[in-house]
């Protein structure tokens, strides 16, 4: 090996480790519930627990809510800017990347105050309203994903001129969005309705402080009163995220290669 | 009266006018060109005619309604593109199909009208395929048979072939012309390449700077246009500098040979000096019995095209080019070599305003 590239592989193999050592310390210390030999018991345990599965089906149903709101809201939006309001671009990119500046805590306690059972709209004051809220929130917070995956698989076509396509042949707004839109982004809309997955199915803030059982704060229980649990519930949690990135790829390379017609 | 009708159209832009004026009138099932260069204003007027833009001024009504106002998908026109423009997402038979579905048509009369379409265009077999499996020219076929499907009262073509090359280009224009012709369709087509517009056209519509120049059939713009502009933008010609001897008999001299102008724009001052057109294909070399104006220059340039050769012959401060049919048995004269040029009066235009 040349001598100019141990430089670049030892901050390879320093970053890898930095990510995997922990990663297998985790794994490996999940496997030690039984003494003296490695086994699958906390994982066993953790699945065959109800409210594991309570909690991350709940979380899984508000995922998917989340990315179908976020959805209907992100790809209209930035159909417009790209076709109509290109000068507002800024300041929509501008205001889909507050979530990350706003920590989440803010964004929950701002709800709270707005939506309490003694404001004009009581979200927080039926379990019904509550859950709405924190779907509403997970689609805030998934926000500068969305958005962004969004708004580059439409400048990867041409909107403007599909558009009129659909509109001299007769089609209205509704048939344009859903009929030659929607399924023109299906790639980039599924990129991020899987960064919202991860986001939300281990989100802990928004969860616990409107008070939902959502697998973040169950994570959290876990973590305060078990050993070994915990960690098969972060192999489990880093499985599925993992998962659903590789299924962004998997998505992604199976996508038609369209033409785009520029 | 006429099917399409634009009546005192403009466009503004804020301080931009980009098309003012425009008065044209279609008969059904005539093929006009807006011909003109980039920015003149012939997409505009077209886009203002599918919908796409509304005109600050005037009317526009096709078969005796006014649809100045209507939105795009309820003026029930045809568009092809120059980007093609079909859905990446759908099949050809469901790009076809695509503006009969909104229409709310059966499926079996939507599968026979594909069918048909398809046939039209020469691509039955090419149903099942995406566009990103087709060629460019394959793709403004099924962008043009779509368009087509929905029996559109006006085609209109925003310089579709732009985008192909130069083969499938010619090839496809000649298929766009014969469909036209066989279903009789009024269609509008925007270009800036002046050979598509003379070939293809009933009428051309030249355009500059958001004015109509002329409006014509391509044997009277071509031959008898009635602007500098329409006379230099369409064809090629050689313009040189004459000063006028005798206005009224249009005896002018150029580089102090005498010839005589058979056509003028605006009338001739004597004494004044201005601009004058001819055609590289009005002169002939050496054949100054046949033709009244000849001129003697000096052979400064020959091409050897294959079918043509182009020569350029310089008099003293002007020169003019003209192309000839390669002859093989009289090989082009050499680079130096003196020569007569001649042609007709009728072919020498003395142009309008000052000169360049």
């Amino acid at each position: 090996m040349k001598s100019s590239k141990v430089g670049p592989w030892l901050a390879i193999i320093l970053g890898a480790l930095y990510f995997i050592v922990p990663l297998i310390a985790t794994f490996e210390f999940s496997l030690r519930m039984k003494r003296g030999q490695y086994s699958f018991e906390a994982y066993r345990i953790v699945l065959a627990d109800p409210q594991f599965r309570a909690t991350f089906l709940f979380s899984t149903i508000v995922a998917l809510a989340a990315i179908v709101v976020g959805a209907l809201l992100v790809v209209p939006t930035a159909y417009w800017v790209q076709l109509r309001l290109r000068r507002l671009r800024p300041l929509i990119e501008f205001i889909t990347l507050l979530p990350l500046v706003i920590p989440a805590i803010v964004i929950v306690f701002g709800y709270i105050r707005m939506y309490n059972s003694s404001s004009i709209l009581p979200l927080t004051s039926t379990a019904a309203g509550t859950n709405v809220l924190l779907t509403i929130g997970y689609v805030t917070l998934a926000l500068p994903y969305m958005y962004r995956a969004v708004d580059t698989g439409l400048r990867a076509i041409d909107v403007r001129v599909l558009t009129e396509a659909a509109q001299s042949l007769g089609a209205g707004w509704g048939r344009i969005l859903f009929r030659v839109i929607f399924p023109n982004v299906r790639v980039a809309v599924l990129s991020g309705a899987f960064l919202t997955f991860a986001i939300v199915i281990g989100e802990f803030t928004l969860a616990s402080l409107l008070n939902r059982p959502a697998f973040g704060p169950y994570l959290q229980l876990m973590g305060a009163n078990r050993a070994y649990e915990p960690s098969a519930l972060a192999i489990i949690a880093f499985a599925v995220t993992w998962a659903c990135m590789g299924l962004i790829q998997l998505v992604g390379r199976g996508a038609r290669g369209a033409t785009p017609v520029r | 009266m006429k099917f399409l009708e634009l009546e005192g159209i403009q466009k503004v832009y804020g301080p931009n006018t980009v098309v003012q004026d425009f008065n044209l009138s279609v008969d059904k099932g005539e093929f006009v060109t807006f011909l003109g260069p980039s920015g003149c204003g012939k997409t505009t007027t077209l886009r203002m005619i599918a919908g796409f833009e509304i005109p600050s001024a005037g009317a526009i009504r096709i078969n005796g309604k006014d649809v100045t106002n209507l939105k795009p998908n309820q003026r029930q026109i045809g568009m092809v593109f120059q980007a093609y423009a079909l859905f990446p997402n759908m099949t050809v038979a469901d790009n076809v199909a695509f503006g009969l579905k909104v229409a709310g048509q059966s499926s079996e009369a939507i599968r026979k009208r594909v069918g048909e379409m398809l046939d039209v265009i020469k691509l039955p077999q090419f149903g099942d395929r995406y566009p990103y499996q087709l060629s460019g020219g394959q793709q403004q076929r099924v962008a043009l048979a779509r368009a087509l499907a929905i029996k559109p009262q006006v085609l209109l073509l925003d310089e579709p072939l732009s985008a192909l090359d130069a083969k499938i280009r010619l090839s496809l224009r000649e298929e766009i012309r014969s469909l036209q012709r066989s279903l009789g369709i009024t269609t509008i087509f925007v270009t800036h390449d002046q050979e598509e517009a003379l070939s293809m056209s009933d009428r051309i519509v030249v355009m500059n700077e958001g004015r109509v120049e002329q409006i014509g059939a391509p044997f009277e713009v071509y031959n008898f246009p009635r602007t500098r502009f329409v006379a230099s933008f369409v064809g090629t010609l050689n313009i040189l500098r004459g000063k006028v001897v005798d206005g009224a008999s249009g005896r002018i001299t150029i580089d102090d040979q005498q010839v005589i102008a058979g056509r003028s724009m605006g009338n001739l001052q004597n004494g004044e000096v201005r601009s004058v057109a001819l055609r590289p294909e009005s002169v002939t070399l050496n054949g100054a019995g046949e033709k009244r104006n000849a001129m003697q220059g000096i052979i400064e340039e020959v091409s050897f095209l294959g079918a043509v050769v182009r020569m350029r012959v310089r008099f003293r401060d002007n020169a003019i080019s003209l192309d000839t049919f390669n002859n093989p048995g009289a090989p082009p004269p050499e680079r130096g070599a003196p020569v007569t040029v001649s042609f007709q009066p009728e072919d020498l235009l003395v142009l309008e305003g000052e000169t360049h």
